[in-house]
């Protein structure tokens, strides 16, 4: 006769918490897209090119608004890949099956 | 009576000309704040990019003969300014261009050579001392040179005077200057672009 292993059981939390890591991930992803998906690093003041009409000279004015760039992106995808990661070491003790009379 | 008028009227035509003819003390420091330098470094993911607007200095131009131009533009290198406030600080900071000990870029002309103007515009190469982070080199910029005779007005409503812009793109090795020479070149790029575009004002009275 076989040995049948005890069976593992789901712990409770593990779902909730792989739920939440999908969250942290579409939820910066999302914020990343919203604010214009910059593929470079951060900006805490957006270059805005313009032209002086007389001189012709080109210059910088600088808008004080925060866009997030990739690090922002990347440190979003690591948090959640983090918090999905420990839900592997949500474990619950195994069950064993009623013993038989 | 008549031998002491002809002389005093010639005494005056010839201060008038002479007056016409000199050279125009042009400021930059620009009202309408314009003024600046941009520097480009390559560098890992995306080229930093960014603008100093501290821009002061005078040039001495004569639209007659711009061979003899002179003058020092000072750029404050506190005015820096990339996108990225943490990179604007370690920009700023001792181990990049300390800005806190050396507080000006400056390029003081020494001579325009191979000058060829054209109308009002004038390309040349302006050989002159060129400081960053106390450390001064010799330099050569080509450089390009616009008169705008009576445009100032245009610009900034109410005044009366002429315009000079100044266009010019160089680049340098931030190592002679003592910038993290030989260090983080595989993050950022050794050569430093330069670009210049500023105006200066004579005003006329």
């Amino acid at each position: 006769m076989t040995s049948v292993p005890p069976a593992r059981a789901v712990h409770p939390l593990r779902r909730p918490v792989r739920a939440l890591a999908l969250l942290v991930l579409l939820g910066v992803a999302g914020f990343w897209a919203a604010k214009g998906a910059h593929r470079g690093w951060s900006q805490d003041r957006v270059p805005v090119p313009k032209t002086d009409e007389i001189t012709g000279i080109p210059y910088t004015v600088y808008e004080d608004r925060y866009v997030p760039g990739v690090e922002v992106l990347a440190a979003g995808t690591a948090l959640a890949a983090a918090i999905f990661g420990a839900t592997f070491f949500l474990r619950t003790s195994p069950t064993r099956p009623p013993s038989s009379p | 009576m008549m031998t002491k008028r002809i002389p005093a009227s010639l005494l005056a035509l010839a201060l008038t000309v002479s007056a016409g003819a000199a050279p125009l003390a042009f400021d930059f420091k620009d009202p309408k704040g314009v003024n600046a330098i941009q520097f480009t470094l390559d560098s890992v993911l995306e080229p930093i990019v960014g603008t100093a607007n501290g821009v002061t200095g005078s040039v001495s131009f004569d639209p007659a003969a711009p061979a003899a131009t002179t003058g020092r533009i000072v750029v404050s290198a506190k005015s820096l300014v990339v996108p990225n406030a943490t990179q604007a600080g370690h920009l700023q900071g001792k181990d990049w261009l300390d800005t806190a000990t050396h507080g000006d870029i400056t390029f003081e002309l020494a001579k325009l050579a191979d000058v060829k103007t054209s109308g009002a515009e004038t390309t040349a190469t302006a050989t002159g001392r060129f400081t960053l982070k106390g450390v001064t080199k010799e330099i050569s910029v080509p450089v390009k040179l616009s008169y705008l005779a009576d445009a100032m007005g245009k610009r900034v409503p109410g005044t009366n005077g002429d315009l000079l812009v100044v266009r010019g793109e160089f680049s340098i090795k931030r190592g002679d200057y003592g910038i993290q020479p030989g260090q983080n070149e595989e993050m950022v790029n050794p050569v430093v672009k330069l670009n210049v575009a500023i105006v200066g004002s004579a005003p006329k009275r």
